[in-house]
């Protein structure tokens, strides 16, 4: 058993950390969070069918999709020349739950070493204190920053969405993502970040002086492993292909999968009486972030131009009579919970992203559906599978059907 | 007049019709399109000039090649379930479901109640290509097979999952001379439990049922088979005349509703266009760059050439060596000398038997005074043909092909074959076989798999190997399993791919699934250098080229790379020569027949389908056994010790602890983690006072009933088996069935964490919202059993809920017992590990530990494997039995969950042990396993042990774990431990 290489400290000021991406509104920002505290960091941007190549010669073919691309997107960027191998590290989420995603960061591990580049430093991103590094520490205030990030990076991303179908101009709706992550990477390096509410209702007032078409197109969810729910590179770009087949994508934030962690270390604590002192702590943040998240929902509630989002605990109990609560690995009850939200929210249509053989999503995505189904017959759900070789055609011929009967219904 | 024409262009034929103002039929048309799809759909609109000429035309494409077409000519798409559903509601608005079977789409539209449309996942492909495929392994048409299955008398269970999987079981049952008319009825049988299985998850097909599409229009036998499993009437069974144009109906309906109008001019110059556009794919490396390159090619490849001799006049010694695989039979007759006298290469044609004999009788034929001194046979066949022709020795695949590829090289260290059905590689190492690499059963299909292809797309393998040679971008696949590059072909052809190039892709495609998946190479030195490629498929050049192109090296390919496991059998006759030989004489043969009858066996609960095979002289072999019991009289070898059948034994013996009870019955279903925790429950439930019920015992039929209620279909099989469990309790007038949600399991302190996985912590949530309990309550508590008392109040709270009350007092006194329980059976396993060892030890048996999860001791889900160890003459022990809890090292991985913890502490324990291997369980679609495997393998390989594993699934064939197990007993036996 080789030892990890560990972040030291005196690596924060000779390595570039290189960052996976997943959401591209957030992430480019959380980039900046980190430049912010010294670090020198890089936000991996590649789509080129090379990460597929790499990621099946990485990985074990039997493990889930998202692993393979994120372990395929850093290994091909470290072959890609550009950086120099002894000072540059990985950073790689790490959840600890019951899922198999929590050994990501091992099987990114045995990739490197399996290429001769175990001197690679690798990060885990956690908050169930499985690793630590003395050069990589979640200050309070990397954390401050990276919720008001999050929060930033909701808010944006859904209210584009409620513009990008139907802007007159194409183009202004990126334009004007792309000024307000300029923005808010700018107030990250001081404190301005923090005046949230003025920030929120500057961005509504940008967001909604984008001219807009009336035209009524259908709206449809975006739920699912959250990778492959956020990541253009995991789903083939899906929200682009919903704005290319004339639909409104509806995609909910991270803080709700942000909330549902805190959520379950208390539940932990309710069911099997664990964790006291994780679930004191929980308790806190828990009531923290929702606090920010009201007053983001107010925000768009002033501005009257947007429809608005729920808030956590309305979602928290959208499931009830469904799935139980105890269901907390992957996605666990929040995905089905998110499928009840967009159903009362009035998008019946929902696709459920999944990489193949997502084993949590056997249970609270396509386990539930008959239910849902039975009792809701508007509802106009499809699952849609992915790995390295499922092709395109069939899953866009499946979310066709889906959106044939989304236009039909309107 | 205004004409509407609809075109559905599928993934393999195009169908058109033409539709005038009134909805009359004016023309429907139904052709093969060969994958010219473009050419294909500019020649219908040549074809329609009569009828299109001098009209204004509406206009709409459908179909899975269709959407290519619609997107270069901008002519209205409309997705084909969609105009299905169109279609049907025109012209039968009677019916309540649909079910679709396309060429690799099937579909089902539920039409009343709310409306659902849903096609099948990309795991679950091929539907008529399946059927197309099978027709062809059968070497009947599609008419003739169709025919057969109205015949049949019985079904043989057939894994339902998907094409491949159903192919693994189909083959043995050829093998083993199982009559075609039940084959062929078992087939579509199959097909109807997929569809019953992917498509309707849950709900229940019934009402008017319409089938619709060219499968089902065309095959009677089919339907049939619909129609038994979903007990319709005639009358509820429709099967319209339109029934395959429905596609091209709904489109035409579709254009009626569409502005957009054309010209016939306009339409055909669109296509003309559309046909003649060249779409560039993705930029990859031609095969071979010139002339000069492809002659140095064809050069170097001649030198590996075996010469032959004449049979005619050969008067020394002759050594027979017979390979009968899975799909071909292979023969080579060697000389004193190594040279070939007589070889032959044949298509099984489902009989294996018949290849034999008319071949033996060629040879003698050719020379009736011919001295076979000596012969050997190896293959899945084995057994068959060496009872049947009293072969002189039977020896393992593995062995023959090592014999065979040392003649080349004698420094070999690499061997890969790719044959028909399956895939083997083997690592040399010091003159021994290190490593076997065998395909799961989920990425097989490699050599067959490009022949129904080609065949499919109308040619034969060799024409398209030679035209897959000349292409210039070949097209990228990819590289999982054969049902998805079935899709990706369909794009590329969207894509207006030439054969050429689908050709070259498809063998780039086997390629990388070999070495990426089935081999997982990070480095091509891995290899070694020197490599020995063979099986049948490497006599395709466009694969044996893209082989050493994804190697960047150079292999060598016998010229007899098709007959390596028959010259590797000769050669071990020739140096296993017996006194005399007892091979059937010229004289023998003559007398030599055999007949075949299809039974159940009456030995046990199981009822296996055999196949008994009776000779001229008597001889009997039975196939189809899953133990000893038809043929020796005993279940399984009851001498030798073997924990998985004593974990068994010991859970079944809990049904006679119930006490009857006037408080209630509750039902245990005996799945997942109650194979673990059975003792626990049923103490707590018996101390409650109540009678505990178990559920009945797994068998394929128990699975198939449940079958229609589970809405995932790739989960795992121990998993899905869970519906079949619960309906058997619910069949048992149970007041309430009980299985806890544990999202923890016991903490054994061997890991960092102690979850259970996602699959058995949540399953009861999918029982609870897919299975209809009736009056019966389901009691599906979130519990953890680590904390005693936050049990007991869980428990309490729980019930206390659901109205029954519980005193705390007797729960805390049930659940003391229960504990005590749980320990009690634990130790009582290791003690009897314990003496196992002992005794393996004493006489010197082999040991194997069998390290799965505690439900892959149920015999439906091991498919009998601790048996054959049995047989075999090992000792069989169990994970769980060789936990050691001082034994706990900090692992590569997140070692998060118990009973992954626990199948490292048995690999390391393993590792300390003599005569004792490790083989892994996995089930098929297990995620985890993809974690603990390669942590496993590196535990194993750092103590110089083999790593075996063996994928389980629905399919009920041992074939490929025999060829693992016996390969991994010979080299136990000849290696000792090879370190």
């Amino acid at each position: 058993m080789n030892n990890r290489v560990e972040f030291t400290l005196e690596m924060k000021k000779t390595h570039k950390i290189l960052i996976p991406n997943m959401l591209p509104i957030h992430f480019k920002m959380f980039e900046d969070i980190l430049k912010s505290e010294g670090y020198d960091v890089e936000l991996l941007t590649s789509t080129h069918p090379q990460i597929v190549d790499e990621g099946v010669k990485n990985v074990h073919n039997d493990t889930c999709y998202p692993a393979l691309l994120v372990i395929g997107q850093m290994i091909d960027a470290l072959k890609s020349g550009k950086y120099d191998l002894d000072h540059v590290a990985l950073i790689i989420t790490q959840t600890g739950g019951g899922c198999r995603a929590s050994n990501y960061i091992h099987l990114l591990r045995k990739a490197l070493a399996n290429n001769n580049m175990e001197q690679i430093p690798v990060i885990s991103l956690n908050f169930a204190g499985l690793e630590k590094n003395e050069g990589f520490q979640l200050s309070p205030k990397i954390l401050v920053k990276l919720v008001y990030t999050v929060l930033y990076g909701d808010m944006i991303m859904w209210i584009s969405n409620q513009c990008l179908p139907y802007e007159k101009h194409l183009g202004d709706t990126k334009s004007m993502i792309e000024k307000w992550q300029k923005e808010i990477c700018r107030q990250l390096h001081s404190t301005q970040f923090l005046h949230c509410t003025r920030n929120y209702q500057k961005m509504l007032k940008d967001f909604s002086s984008i001219e807009r078409i009336h035209e009524k197109k259908p709206k449809v969810g975006i739920v699912g492993e959250i990778y492959m729910k956020y990541s253009p590179l995991g789903n083939n770009n899906l929200e682009k292909f919903l704005l290319e087949e004339g639909a409104e994508p509806v995609v909910s934030g991270l803080l709700d999968f942000v909330l549902y962690c805190a959520e379950n270390m208390i539940l932990d604590y309710k069911l099997y009486f664990m964790n006291y002192f994780t679930m004191t702590l929980a308790k806190l943040a828990k009531s923290y972030l929702i606090h920010h998240q009201r007053k983001m929902i107010r925000a768009i509630e002033k501005n009257k131009v947007f429809t608005n989002m729920s808030d956590f605990n309305t979602v928290k109990e959208m499931a009830n009579g469904y799935i139980s609560k105890g269901v907390k690995m992957g996605e666990g009850w929040l995905l089905t919970s998110e499928i009840m939200d967009l159903i009362h929210l009035g998008v019946n249509n929902i696709i459920c992203t999944q990489p193949f053989g997502c084993l949590p999503n056997h249970i609270v995505a396509k386990g539930m559906m008959r239910k849902i189904k039975d009792h809701y017959p508007q509802s106009n759900i499809v699952a849609i599978d992915y790995d390295p070789s499922a092709s395109h055609i069939n899953q866009e011929n499946r979310i066709k059907l889906m959106l044939s009967n989304a236009t039909q219904s309107i | 007049m205004t004409l509407r024409l609809g075109l559905d262009v599928g993934s393999t034929t195009i169908k058109a019709v033409v539709l005038d103002e009134n909805d009359c039929l004016l023309y429907k048309s139904y052709e093969r399109h060969k994958s010219f799809v473009r050419e294909m759909a500019y020649q219908k609109i040549c074809e329609l000039e009569n009828i299109l000429q001098g009209h204004v035309i509406q206009v709409s494409i459908s179909g899975s090649a269709g959407h290519g077409i619609a997107a270069m000519t901008h002519l209205d798409l409309i997705q084909e379930v969609f105009a299905t559903t169109k279609a049907v509601r025109h012209y039968n608005p009677e019916s309540d479901v649909v079910i679709e079977l396309g060429g690799e789409d099937a579909k089902i539209i539920f039409l009343k109640g709310a409306l659902e449309e849903r096609m099948n996942s990309t795991c679950a492909g091929g539907t008529g290509a399946f059927i197309d495929q099978m027709a062809s392994l059968l070497n009947v048409s599609l008419e003739e097979m169709d025919e057969l299955s109205l015949k049949h008398d019985k079904l043989y269970p057939i894994a339902s999952r998907c094409g491949v999987f159903a192919k693994t079981d189909i083959q043995p049952l050829i093998n083993q001379g199982a009559d075609k008319a039940n084959i062929a009825a078992s087939i579509f049988q199959a097909v109807v439990d997929q569809t019953i299985t992917t498509l309707a998850q849950g709900r229940r097909i019934e009402g008017k049922v319409l089938f619709l599409g060219g499968p089902l229009t065309f095959n009677k036998g089919l339907r049939e088979r619909f129609k038994v499993t979903l007990k319709l009437d005639d009358k509820d069974a429709l099967c319209p005349d339109l029934s395959p144009y429905s596609v091209a109906l709904g489109a035409s309906l579709f254009a009626g509703s569409q502005k957009k109008t054309y010209s016939y001019e306009k339409l055909k110059q669109l296509l003309k266009k559309c046909s003649e556009a060249n779409v560039v794919n993705a930029h990859s490396e031609p095969l071979f760059k010139n002339d000069k390159e492809y002659l140095e090619f064809k050069n170097r490849h001649y030198q590996a050439n075996i010469q032959k001799r004449n049979l005619k006049n050969y008067t020394d010694k002759a050594y027979l060596g017979i390979d009968a695989g899975s799909t071909t039979t292979k023969i080579v007759l060697l000389s004193e000398d190594d040279q070939i006298l007589f070889s032959n290469y044949s298509s099984n044609h489902g009989n294996p038997i018949d290849v034999v004999k008319e071949q033996l009788n060629m040879i003698y034929q050719i020379n009736p005074t011919v001295n076979i001194a000596s012969s050997a046979v190896t293959g899945y066949g084995e057994d068959l043909i060496q009872k049947g022709f009293h072969i002189d020795h039977g020896l393992v695949e593995t062995m023959a092909h090592y014999t065979a590829a040392r003649h080349f090289n004698p420094n070999v260290d690499f061997i890969i074959d790719i044959g028909g059905q399956d895939m083997k590689c083997f690592k040399i190492k010091d003159g021994r076989i290190d490593d076997i690499i065998l395909n799961e059963a989920c990425s097989s299909g490699c050599g067959s798999f490009l022949e129904t292809f080609a065949n499919s797309l109308g040619y034969d393998i060799e024409q398209f190997a030679q035209l897959g040679l000349a292409s210039q971008h070949p097209v990228d696949l990819g590289s999982r399993c054969t049902v998805f590059m079935n899709s990706s072909v369909k794009e590329a052809q969207k894509n207006g791919a030439s054969v050429e190039d689908i050709s070259a892709g498809l063998a780039r495609s086997v390629v990388k699934n070999a070495l990426y998946k089935v081999i997982r190479i990070h480095d091509v030195s891995e290899l070694g250098t020197n490599i020995v490629v063979q099986g049948g498929t490497f006599l395709n050049d466009t694969v044996l080229r893209s082989f050493e192109q994804e190697l960047n090296c150079e292999v060598i390919r016998p010229s007899i790379a098709g007959l390596m496991g028959a010259y590797g059998a000769a050669l071990y006759a020739k140096e296993n020569e017996n006194k005399t030989s007892t091979l059937l004489t010229l004289a023998q043969l003559k007398q030599f027949s055999h007949h075949s009858v299809a039974t159940n066996c009456q030995g046990c609960t199981n009822h296996c389908n055999l196949t008994i095979n009776t000779f001229e002289d008597g001889v009997k072999c039975i196939a189809g056994n899953k133990c000893e019991k038809p043929v020796t009289g005993k279940k399984f070898n009851s001498d030798i010790f073997n924990v998985y059948q004593y974990k068994l034994t010991q859970l079944y013996e809990y049904a006679n602890k119930s006490k009857p009870s006037s408080k209630g019955r509750i039902g245990l279903p005996l799945v997942l983690n109650m194979f673990e925790n059975l003792p626990f429950w049923h103490t707590f439930f018996t101390e409650l006072g109540y009678e505990v019920v178990l559920s009945n015992k797994s068998s394929k039929a128990l699975y198939n009933s449940g079958q229609h209620t589970i809405p995932s279909d790739t989960v795992c099989y121990p998993a899905k088996i869970f519906h079949g469990h619960i309906l058997s309790l619910l069949e048992k007038n149970v007041e309430a069935v009980f299985y806890p949600a544990l999202t923890y399991n016991f903490d054994e302190g061997l890991s960092d964490n102690c979850y259970n996985c996602p699959v058995v912590a949540y399953y009861p949530e999918n029982i609870a919202a897919n299975i209809d309990f009736h009056n019966t309550a389901f009691y599906y508590p979130y519990l953890s059993l680590n904390n005693q008392k936050a049990f007991e109040i869980k428990f309490f709270e729980y019930f206390k809920k659901q109205g029954i009350h519980f005193k705390m007092k007797e729960i805390h006194e049930a659940a003391e017992k229960a504990y005590h329980e749980y320990d009690c059976f634990k130790s009582k396993i290791k003690n009897y590990a314990a003496q196992a060892i002992d005794y393996a030890n004493q006489h010197h048996c082999p040991m194997i530990c069998l390290a799965g999860r505690p439900y892959h001791i149920d015999e439906e889900i091991n498919h009998g494997i601790s048996n054959l160890l049995s047989n075999l003459g090992c000792v069989v022990l169990s994970e769980d039995s060789l936990c050691d809890d001082t034994l706990k090292e900090k692992r590569q991985v997140l070692n998060q969950w118990t009973y992954h913890a626990r199948l490292y502490q048995a690999a390391e324990k393993v590792s300390q042990m003599d005569h004792c291997e490790l083989i892994q369980l996995v089930s098929f679609g297990c995620g985890l396993d993809s974690i603990t495997s390669d942590e496993i393998k590196s535990i194993l390989k750092e103590k110089g042990k083999y790593y075996t594993q063996i994928k389980i699934d629905e399919i009920d064939n041992l074939g490929a774990a025999k060829i693992r197990i016996r390969s991994l007993l010979l080299a136990m036996k000849e290696g000792g431990n090879h370190e």
